[in-house]
């Protein structure tokens, strides 16, 4: 029952909130707080009790769900769910605490959170494909009204554009579930079965044709370069927490979807596309680099930036070695923290400033210290710099990825050098040089942001240390899924 | 047994973390705490430099940090006198300079941060040094540069400090780019990040001779990157703008010979490819008279001191790329005392006159003797005059270039020897000697900077010996590189290149004398009449200018296009399918009129063409 719980605890907080009287923000406001605090401890449970020496699924539920159909409510975590897990509830949690300044229409703002988390921690969890895609959706509704509600002044059509988007993609994705399901014998919504039984062995079409439209439906969440446009719009004009919650968890569905439904169903497909998904990783990296080093918008640069990070993990993946798959699961738990910590940083900042624009600061570092302090460390982070978290997940890409690609990987190295000139050069017309006189009653970062921020910056630092925390959950589940592809 | 050598890098960690956590607001106490655990690592440090000298062996320790499959990645010790050489140069330098600073930074409002990064950068050069692998040698390379970064930037508000801070991160991480791809191509040849295991695999021969070039000049990369060689030195000089005692810690004595250590380190890969020594050789050799030229024609006292150190690394690849270990890592070691020297003294300079420019000096020798004296004493073992320290390693240097038979690279050298001696003397001549300027207040700087100084001037004087025939060349024995040993023995035409170094390193003095102090001839008129040769070396030759034309330019022009074409052609192309959505759905509206007679119309079209087709 324990996943069921971190799974359905937000939703039931979600729900009480609705029951609650509006006037009493307080009151909605610590309810939330607390629906979103339970999983983060349950988590920790479940990374104590998480046994690290096997590649099983642990902490299954299974129950038949629509057996006519073969759907079943499954759920379970391994390897690759369990460091899913533990970030989506963490972040959700600094998100929630960080809303505890919005305005307007509270009720149903913290509702909706707490749904979006229950379909986040779902699609983390499910194992059975049919599960995996209503949470999937689920993700979409909230997050398309957090963004639509309470967001910037272009709020409708970066929503809309949100929705249509991922609705686009998940469409195929379901095809190509349908396709799993009728071609499979006998018929499944199984994931486990499904990847284990090496059924499409030899059906290199059918895995082709499935793995595209799979490919589709994920590659917009990563999101994969021509299909992430809807990135920057989201991110510009969702509220900070729906920011931190996009780049941190959201992106990371994405990922984990062609990990966890893509390669080990078809491992043929992903050998077959291998050499393509390592040359989008490429085109992610460095078109993702350059176009943030273009931006004036300091949350669009980071939005960009996202782009780049992502390329890492896919190409980390696309290597289809251990070492790299290690790199791209701990590079996405990684980029989870580092980028939710930028985000929440620009919250800061934007609601005292209530600008974005990069040249528009100057000289802050004297006005704000602690503020830039952290941003400081979130921005090395971000850089790739050693003793922080991103830097041993890039390094572990580059490793696992370069006998592979080596021309590939040799130009995504310069993507850790285009992160210095893009990140530095923000920090240095933001924070240093003399102090913009427009700025001189700005406050520094207060209690309710420190505490926000202050997990996520002990994180970082602790995972570049010690990376094991999160590397050992992983490696088994990895060191098992490999073999597959060969 | 050798355990303890775990602590001399750890202390300055524990103390960094202690001041960023705890003593932040207490200016003093973090200064202290700093400066005690940075003695503390080095009294450990002499203690294993002198069990080193009893027994000089390699000792390595090691745990494993994390795994990935089969790949284990290792945090650990390589411990050989190389290491512990290093480790007594970087805990001494860092120390005297933790205590000038005191001084020299005397009322900082920012002091804790100041000794914080003091603190963290010792502790990731001696990650650097005792590092036992490539990653751990890669980290340590890329936390000095952060400390670089923050510490020059230090004055955060002057701009001017702000984008120095960043073009040295930025310059130095380009260079890593190919450090990092080296690594990684290494990697996948020989699996494993560990030193002694890569030795072996590289004894083993089986790496073909062009990827084995190809590695070296990659890792290489990295070295010219942080050792500001030619063409990545830009950098070097605008660092200049950090505080003084950081330049003469961070950016003459250590971090910037981290790339002559790394050549060093990894000499068994270097020296197994004849290409990469001879691309080691030339980027050296170049970089040694290249910025020994624009030293001549620079103002800024420090400034000329930064081409100086430019020039004096230079000369340590130059010699390690000519087969001289022991010749380019001892001169390391004098280096790093004389011009960490020069630095603090210049800094003393500034303290005293509140100027960089050597023309707002002058006539400084009377109220700053102590200053002007252990100036001159650097200078003249930077400009190699016996028996200064830094006759014998430059001597060492000569002598490897010589043999090694590349004749334009000694010819370079040796023309570097008198640009050494005459910008050196050019500017304690400048400083020192004249009259002194109208409303000046010099005065000696206090104590606190003045004995740090004096050590680092009797190490100036003496340091050198280890390679002088009254120590029977001890150094020999014991920095040495097994199999290029007998090579460095045979010397040959020794006595004719010492004499010919002395002569130019005397001619040099001579020329300064001439010009700076006795003024028989006027260097005014000299550079009006080579005007155009004086502004191209003031100018720094333009490579600044041209970098900004064509790599930034190229960068953010590509970065312009990228996020044009993000907007409108990739963002465009959505917004079209969307638009061509909206308007097919428009005109598919245009046929649901909602009139019975429309409707009609069509059925009645629809039937007749379909009785037509029948019927035809």
């Amino acid at each position: 029952m324990l996943l069921s719980s971190i799974v359905f605890i937000p939703l039931l907080g979600g729900l009480l909130i609705l029951l609650m009287n509006r006037e009493n923000e307080w009151a909605i406001k610590t309810m939330a707080t607390i629906a979103a605090a339970i999983p983060v401890i349950l988590a920790g449970w479940l990374y104590y009790c998480f046994d690290q020496s096997t590649a099983d699924i642990q902490f299954a539920e299974k129950m038949d769900w629509i057996p006519s159909l073969g759907v079943s409510y499954f759920l379970g975590v391994d390897g690759l769910g369990l460091p899913m897990v533990i970030v989506t509830s963490l972040l959700s949690l600094v998100a929630i605490t960080v809303s505890w300044n919005i305005k307007t229409r509270v009720k149903e703002y913290f509702a909706l959170f707490l749904i979006l988390e229950t379909g986040m921690m779902g699609v983390f969890v499910a194992l059975d494909l049919f599960l995996f895609y209503i949470f999937w959706e689920l993700v979409l509704v909230p997050m398309y009204f957090i963004i639509g509600v309470w967001g910037g002044p272009r709020k409708e059509y970066a929503a809309i554009k949100f929705i249509i988007y991922t609705v686009v993609g998940s469409v195929f994705m379901l095809l190509g579930f349908l396709a799993i399901y009728f071609t499979s014998d006998p018929h499944t919504f199984n994931i486990i079965e499904l990847s284990q039984g090496n059924q499409f062995k030899g059906m290199l079409l059918f895995q082709n044709i499935a793995y595209l439209a799979l490919f589709l439906g994920f590659a917009v969440k990563v999101p994969i370069f021509p299909f992430h446009t809807w990135l920057p719009d989201a991110h510009v004009e969702a509220p900070t927490a729906g920011s931190i919650i996009l780049a941190g968890v959201l992106l990371k569905m994405g990922a984990y979807g062609l990990m966890r439904v893509c390669f080990p169903i078809l491992p043929e497909a992903a050998v077959y596309f291998a050499h393509c998904l390592a040359g989008l990783a490429l085109i992610n990296i460095l078109y993702g680099a350059f176009t943030a080093l273009a931006q004036t918008d300091l949350k669009k640069m980071i939005a960009y930036s996202s782009v780049s990070h992502m390329g890492y993990v896919l190409l980390g993946m696309s290597a289809l070695t251990v070492t790299g798959f290690n790199g791209a699961l701990l590079q996405m738990f990684n980029h989870g923290i580092i980028t939710g910590a930028l985000f929440m940083l620009v919250g800061v900042i934007y609601d005292r400033a209530h600008t974005r624009e990069i040249a528009g600061f100057g000289g802050i570092g004297k006005q704000m210290p602690a503020y830039t302090g952290l941003m400081a460390v979130a921005v090395m982070a971000a850089v790739g710099l050693p003793g922080l978290a991103g830097f041993i997940s890039e390094l572990l890409c580059f490793v696992g990825a370069f006998p592979v690609y080596k021309l590939i990987t040799s130009g995504a190295v310069l993507g850790v050098l285009l992160s210095a000139v893009y990140m530095l050069g923000m920090f240095q017309r933001i924070f240093t040089g003399e102090l913009n006189p427009k700025w001189a009653e700005l406050k520094d970062a207060d209690f309710r942001e420190w505490i926000s921020l202050l997990p996520l910056m002990a994180l970082i630092v602790l995972l570049g240390f010690y990376p094991r925390l999160i590397l050992d959950v992983m490696n088994m589940t990895i060191t098992h899924l490999i073999p597959r592809f060969q | 047994m050798l355990n303890y050598a775990w602590w001399i890098p750890l202390l300055p960690l524990i103390t960094f973390v202690v001041i960023i956590f705890l003593t932040g607001k207490a200016k003093n106490l973090s200064s202290y705490l700093s400066i005690l655990s940075t003695f503390v690592s080095f009294i450990l440090s002499c203690k294993l430099f002198l069990y080193l000298i009893a027994h000089p062996e390699t000792v390595e320790m090691s745990v494993e940090w994390f795994r990935t499959g089969r790949i284990s990645v290792e945090l650990g010790m390589l411990i050989d006198p190389l290491t512990g050489m290093m480790l007594v140069v970087v805990t001494l330098v860092s120390l005297l300079v933790q205590i000038y600073s005191r001084g020299y930074m005397h009322g900082d409002p920012a002091l804790s941060r100041y000794y914080a990064f003091l603190s963290l950068f010792t502790f990731s050069m001696l990650g650097l040094v005792v590092a036992n692998n490539f990653v751990q040698i890669f980290i340590g390379w890329e936390l000095v540069g952060l400390c670089s970064y923050t510490l020059i930037g230090f004055w955060y508000q002057k701009p001017e400090a702000a984008a120095a801070g960043k073009k040295a991160f930025i310059t130095t991480r380009i260079g890593d780019v190919g450090f990092m791809i080296g690594i990684l191509l290494l990697f996948s040849h020989a699996q494993t990040f560990n030193f002694l295991q890569v030795e072996e695999f590289l004894h083993r021969g089986i790496l073909s001779p062009g990827l084995l070039t190809l590695i070296a000049v990659l890792i290489f990369c990295g070295a010219i990157g942080k050792s500001a060689q030619f063409p990545l030195h830009v950098w070097l000089p605008d660092a200049m703008e950090g505080p003084t005692p950081v330049s003469a810690l961070i950016h003459a004595a250590t971090m910037v010979a981290a790339g002559v250590y790394l050549v060093g380190r990894l000499f068994g890969l270097f020296s197994g490819s004849a290409q990469a020594m001879l691309v080691v050789a030339y980027i050296g050799g170049f970089t040694a008279i290249f910025a020994g030229t624009i030293a001549v024609a620079q103002n800024d006292i420090k400034r000329i001191v930064a081409y100086s150190t430019l020039s004096q690394l230079g000369y340590m690849v130059l010699a390690l790329g000519c087969g001289g270990y022991t010749a380019g890592l001892f001169h390391l070691m004098t280096h790093a005392f004389f011009k960490a020297l020069l630095f603090l003294a210049c800094g003393s300079v500034i303290h005293a006159i509140h100027s960089q420019d050597i023309w707002d000096a002058g006539g400084l020798f009377k109220p700053m003797k102590i200053t002007a004296i252990v100036f001159l004493l650097g200078s003249l073992s930077l400009a190699g005059i016996p028996p200064f320290a830094g006759f014998w390693s430059k001597d060492e240097i000569l002598i490897a270039v010589h043999n090694s038979g590349h004749t334009v690279l000694f010819v370079a050298s040796i023309i570097t020897v008198f640009l050494t001696a005459f910008y050196s003397f050019r500017l304690w001549f400048v400083v020192f000697t004249g009259k002194e300027k109208e409303g000046s207040h010099a005065h000696e700087s206090p104590a606190v900077m003045t004995i740090p100084m004096i050590i680092l001037a009797i190490l100036a004087v003496v340091a050198g010996l280890p390679g002088s025939p009254w120590m029977g060349g001890w150094i020999h024995g014991f920095i040495h590189f097994e199999g290029l040993h007998e090579m460095e023995a045979e010397h040959g035409g020794h006595g004719m290149v010492m004499y010919l170094s002395l002569a130019m390193a005397a001619s040099g003095i001579i020329t300064a004398w001439i010009a700076y102090k006795a003024r028989w001839i006027s260097y005014e008129s000299m550079a009006g009449t080579f005007s155009s040769a004086h502004s191209l070396l003031f100018h720094k030759y333009w490579i600044d200018e041209l970098y900004d034309l064509t790599v930034i330019w190229g960068t953010m022009f590509t970065a312009r296009v990228s996020g044009l074409f993000d907007r409108y052609v990739v963002d465009g192309l959505v917004n079209g399918t969307a638009w061509v959505t909206i308007a097919m759905g428009r005109g598919a509206r245009t046929f649901q009129t909602g009139l019975v007679q429309n409707y009609m119309l069509i059925i009645f079209i629809g039937i007749l063409g379909f009785l037509l087709t029948r019927l035809l």
